[in-house]
């Protein structure tokens, strides 16, 4: 699905990446975790072709990213902080992004199911923090992509969004779909999770399932896992 | 005077018995003027016919009143001067005058006036000319209703529409006069007035003055023409009512003053000139109740200019209104309207309460600098002109209107 | 790119500060126009406020609207387009959200006044294309300094600056520069000076209209050349639209290569 070769990044003189080799096979659920300026939102963003690597490819698809745009219509992405403009209505929002992207039906259900329906008509600048990001997903899973990417998909829901987003996840993923999340929160990722992606220092530290780092570690849990592959290498 | 001298005429044509009138035309007994003047008798009436007559050379040396009858055509030939009046009394009407000879020595004009009194020209039209209608050492004539148009090219090989030297007391009325080196030119001549005269697209001046005094001209218009008007060397004249227009170029106003004295300036409009009036060293000149609308400089004075009063004038949107190149002055500005004023007036007496200043800096530096035209409007400009306005350092500081107008004068 | 652009068009003209901006122009039309009642007199004032009121309110929006739907712009970045169309969409929709501010707002008092049969159309005329260009002109150099500033506080403040270099310090050095060379044939270099200023290049369109008899005063052949004929007239425009394209260029150019 998404194969990344040798993949350089740097800000200035902060080098974010240093040779990312990554390759994601169809199908699954995959988190991408690390500690705070690990790389990855660079590595999402790359992805998307909102970074322009230093050096390295990256094909999605099996087609090389680099001049292209036409390949994000088979990527869902749910951006990290959303922001939208304020003078817009969410029905019109949503209809905007549909007549940008290609038309589909699969956002009456979801607005449905996020309880979106009092708010269509109220100007996004007047919404809620959560009830954006409900806004948000609704935007990223109305379309019907191969690739979903989801950064920091759980902020600011409530518990009951939360459980029907972890449904969302799920139902896409028995569909066939490639998902990519990153997140804070342990307990969400080890739950929905097939497999893991430890980003440390611009490089991959890790790559397997959850079973494989507990063993690897010898920690019980996974949130213990992770702490240890922190501690260790900042001791 | 006027009556004395009809009376005078009355008793000279009683005197010679009654006047006949001579005849020419192609097919007459007298085919041409020169033969019509010789056979004539003082005054006694010749009339021309329709048709064209080559001739030149032809002198009225005796009192007659010669009519063209549809315009009948004196063709020079190029050959030298075409009619010379020497004769008092000669009254010369209705012919076209062409192909007048040019010459580097002489000045060959199409109707010389010379040494006469109280001619008239009237309804002549004349082309092809070097001099147009050249009037010298004459008195108490009219030149009226005559079209004049040359086809000047080189100041040095064209001459003058009408031109005037030691005559007084002419009246010059109604004529048109275009193309030519100077539209109308007076040199010595004094008590004469020129009315309702059009004078444009000349070479040089529309109208030139010089040592000529007590002169008045009004209702006149000059237009487009190369340095506009130009009075110089003169006193006591009168200019009212004219209209100054177009006159654009480095060298170029619609009025220029030199060394002019006690003048009167009133009623004239002084529209889209580079410079509107030009003045140097003209002393105790009122000008009143002027117009002057898009010139580059409305009022541009030069030199040593003392006395003058500017009152109930209209400057408007001139790129600047008044300019001065020494920070003395010893004129009076009052009641002016101003349309780059930009005070207020809280009593609503018509009249400003904050002076106005109608000397900028800028213009102070575009005299020194030419080339910072490009920045006039400029903001930067305007900031400099605004502190200037505050405390002046480089204009003088004495000059403002005290009484700037909140509307427009009319009259 | 057109899809981009009609959203941001949108999105701006339901802003406070397209209203805020067309009722300034209304307002000031209508005071001009209706308590002064002297077209000639309007259409001087309006040319000072145009050649220094648009380009700021073009840099301070400009920069202002960047910074502001940044996070809408990289919701943007993620859908299939391509990144040109999304800045060159945003930047027109800015400039013609602030054109037609401009236009709709003076030429509303001005059309209700009886422009169409006055003389001064074509000066009017004249002046809104102007401020057109102006806006056309600062929007996009807004756009570059924003592009090139991460820092927004950092980008205002280039912003401003810029400003105040066009419209104030730029014509001060050409001043000092001129009067410091007046012994020489300047004709050229005051030109030349005048055409590497979009401010400056505007102001004298204006002044081939308002003051063409006092510039025609001037002895060089180059200006006559400039001002005397329709010469001036084409080649400012050329400048003018010269100004427009190298910034847009510059937007397309910066954009591909930054980072989000």
């Amino acid at each position: 699905m998404v194969t990344i070769q040798n993949l350089y990044k740097n800000f200035g003189k902060n080098d974010v990446l240093k040779g990312v080799d990554l390759s994601i096979k169809d199908g699954g659920i995959f988190a991408v975790l690390g500690p705070n300026g690990s790389g990855k939102t660079t590595l999402i963003k790359s992805i998307l072709g909102m970074v322009i690597p230093n050096k390295g490819e990256i094909s999605v698809l099996g087609e090389n990213i680099k001049k292209s745009s036409d390949y994000r219509h088979k990527i869902d992405y749910l951006p990290q902080i959303a922001n939208f403009p304020s003078n817009l209505k969410v029905k019109e929002l949503i209809k905007m992004i549909k007549d940008l992207r290609g038309n589909t039906s699969n956002d009456e259900h979801l607005i449905e199911l996020f309880r979106l329906e009092p708010f269509l008509n109220k100007k996004l600048g007047n919404l809620s923090g959560g009830t954006k990001q409900k806004v948000n997903i609704v935007l990223t899973f109305m379309f019907d992509s191969p690739l979903i990417i989801l950064d920091e998909p759980t902020t600011g829901l409530d518990p009951i969004s939360l459980i029907r987003l972890k449904d969302l996840i799920q139902k896409e993923k028995s569909n066939g779909k490639t998902i990519l999340i990153t997140s804070h929160i342990m307990s969400f990722v080890e739950e929905v999770s097939d497999e893991i992606v430890f980003l440390l220092e611009g490089q991959i530290y890790f790559k397997g399932t959850i079973q494989d780092l507990k063993t690897k570690t010898n920690q019980p849990d996974f949130e213990h896992a992770i702490a240890s592959i922190l501690t260790k290498n900042h001791a | 005077m006027k009556k004395s001298i009809a009376f005078l005429v009355v008793m000279l044509m009683a005197y010679f018995g009654n006047a006949q009138i001579v005849e020419v035309c192609n097919s007459c007994d007298i085919t041409s003027v020169s033969e019509a003047i010789t056979a004539a008798k003082d005054f006694d009436t010749v009339i021309v016919k329709k048709g064209i007559y080559k001739d030149y050379n032809i002198v009225i040396d005796k009192p007659l009143t010669i009519i063209g009858e549809n315009h009948p055509v004196i063709d020079g030939e190029l050959k030298g001067e075409i009619v010379t009046i020497t004769s008092d009394n000669v009254t010369l009407d209705g012919f076209s005058i062409i192909n007048v000879g040019t010459s580097y020595t002489e000045d060959y004009a199409a109707i010389r006036v010379r040494r006469s009194n109280n001619f008239v020209i009237k309804n002549v039209v004349l082309e092809k000319l070097f001099f147009g209608i050249y009037v010298e050492k004459s008195s108490y004539g009219k030149i009226y209703k005559n079209k004049i148009i040359g086809d000047a090219v080189q100041e040095y090989n064209s001459g003058n529409g009408i031109q005037l030297w030691y005559s007084n007391h002419i009246e010059i009325e109604n004529n048109y006069v275009a193309h030519v080196r100077d539209g109308i030119y007076l040199e010595f001549s004094d008590d004469c007035l020129i009315k309702n005269n059009v004078s444009t697209e000349n070479l040089r001046y529309g109208l030139h003055f010089m040592f000529s005094n007590n002169d008045t001209y009004q209702d006149n218009t000059f237009k487009n023409n190369g340095a506009g008007v130009a009075v110089m060397f003169s006193k006591k004249l009168k200019m009212l009512n004219n209209t100054f227009k177009e006159n654009w170029g480095t060298a170029s106003y619609g009025m220029l003053l030199k060394e002019i004295n006690d003048a009167e300036i009133i009623g004239n409009t002084f529209e889209k000139n580079t410079i509107g009036i030009n003045i140097e060293g003209s002393n105790r000149i009122v000008y009143k109740n002027n117009e002057f609308l898009n010139n580059g400089w409305a009022v541009k004075v030069r030199g040593a200019c003392y006395a003058n009063s500017f009152v109930e004038n209209n400057f408007l949107y001139n790129s600047f209104d008044v300019s001065y190149n020494s920070k003395v002055n010893d004129n009076v500005f009052d009641r002016n309207y101003w349309s780059n004023y930009t005070g207020y007036d809280l009593n609503k007496d018509g009249v400003g309460d904050v002076p106005y200043r109608p000397v900028k800096l800028f213009s102070y530096i575009v005299n020194r600098t030419p080339e910072t035209i490009i920045l006039l409007r400029s903001l930067f400009i305007d900031i400099m002109d605004f502190s200037e306005k505050v405390s002046p350092v480089f204009t003088p500081d004495n000059l403002f209107d005290n009484n700037p107008l909140i509307k427009k004068n009319t009259w | 790119m057109l899809k981009i652009l009609k959203y941001s068009f949108y999105d701006l003209m339901r802003s406070r500060w397209s209203y805020v901006y067309f009722a300034f122009y209304l307002l000031l039309g209508i005071v001009l126009l209706f308590l002064n009642n002297d077209l000639s007199k309007a259409v001087i004032t309006l040319m000072n406020v145009i050649i220094v009121l648009v380009p700021l309110i073009g840099t301070i929006f400009g920069v202002m609207y960047y910074y502001n739907s940044k996070e809408f712009t990289e919701l943007l970045l993620a859908q299939p387009l391509k990144r040109s169309s999304i800045f060159l969409g945003q930047y027109l929709g800015v400039a013609l959200s602030l054109s037609m501010s401009l236009i709709l707002g003076l030429g509303i008092p001005f059309v209700f006044y009886g422009l169409f049969e006055s003389s001064a159309i074509w000066n009017f005329s004249l002046l809104l294309i102007t401020g057109t260009f102006l806006t056309l002109i600062f929007t996009a150099l807004a756009f570059n300094i924003a592009l090139s500033n991460e820092n927004k506080i950092k980008g205002f403040g280039y912003a401003i600056l810029l400003w105040l270099f066009l419209a104030i310090i730029y014509d001060g050095l050409f001043l000092m520069t001129l009067i410091m060379f007046e012994d020489y044939p300047l004709d050229k270099l005051s030109l030349v000076g005048t055409m590497l200023n979009p401010i400056d290049l505007s102001r004298t369109l204006i002044l081939l209209k308002l003051d063409i008899s006092a510039l025609l005063g001037y002895t060089g052949a180059v200006f006559k050349q400039f001002f005397g004929t329709n010469f001036g007239l084409v080649v400012s425009f050329i400048m003018l639209s010269i100004w427009v394209v190298l910034p847009v260029l510059r937007i397309v150019f910066k954009s591909k290569r930054k980072d989000f």
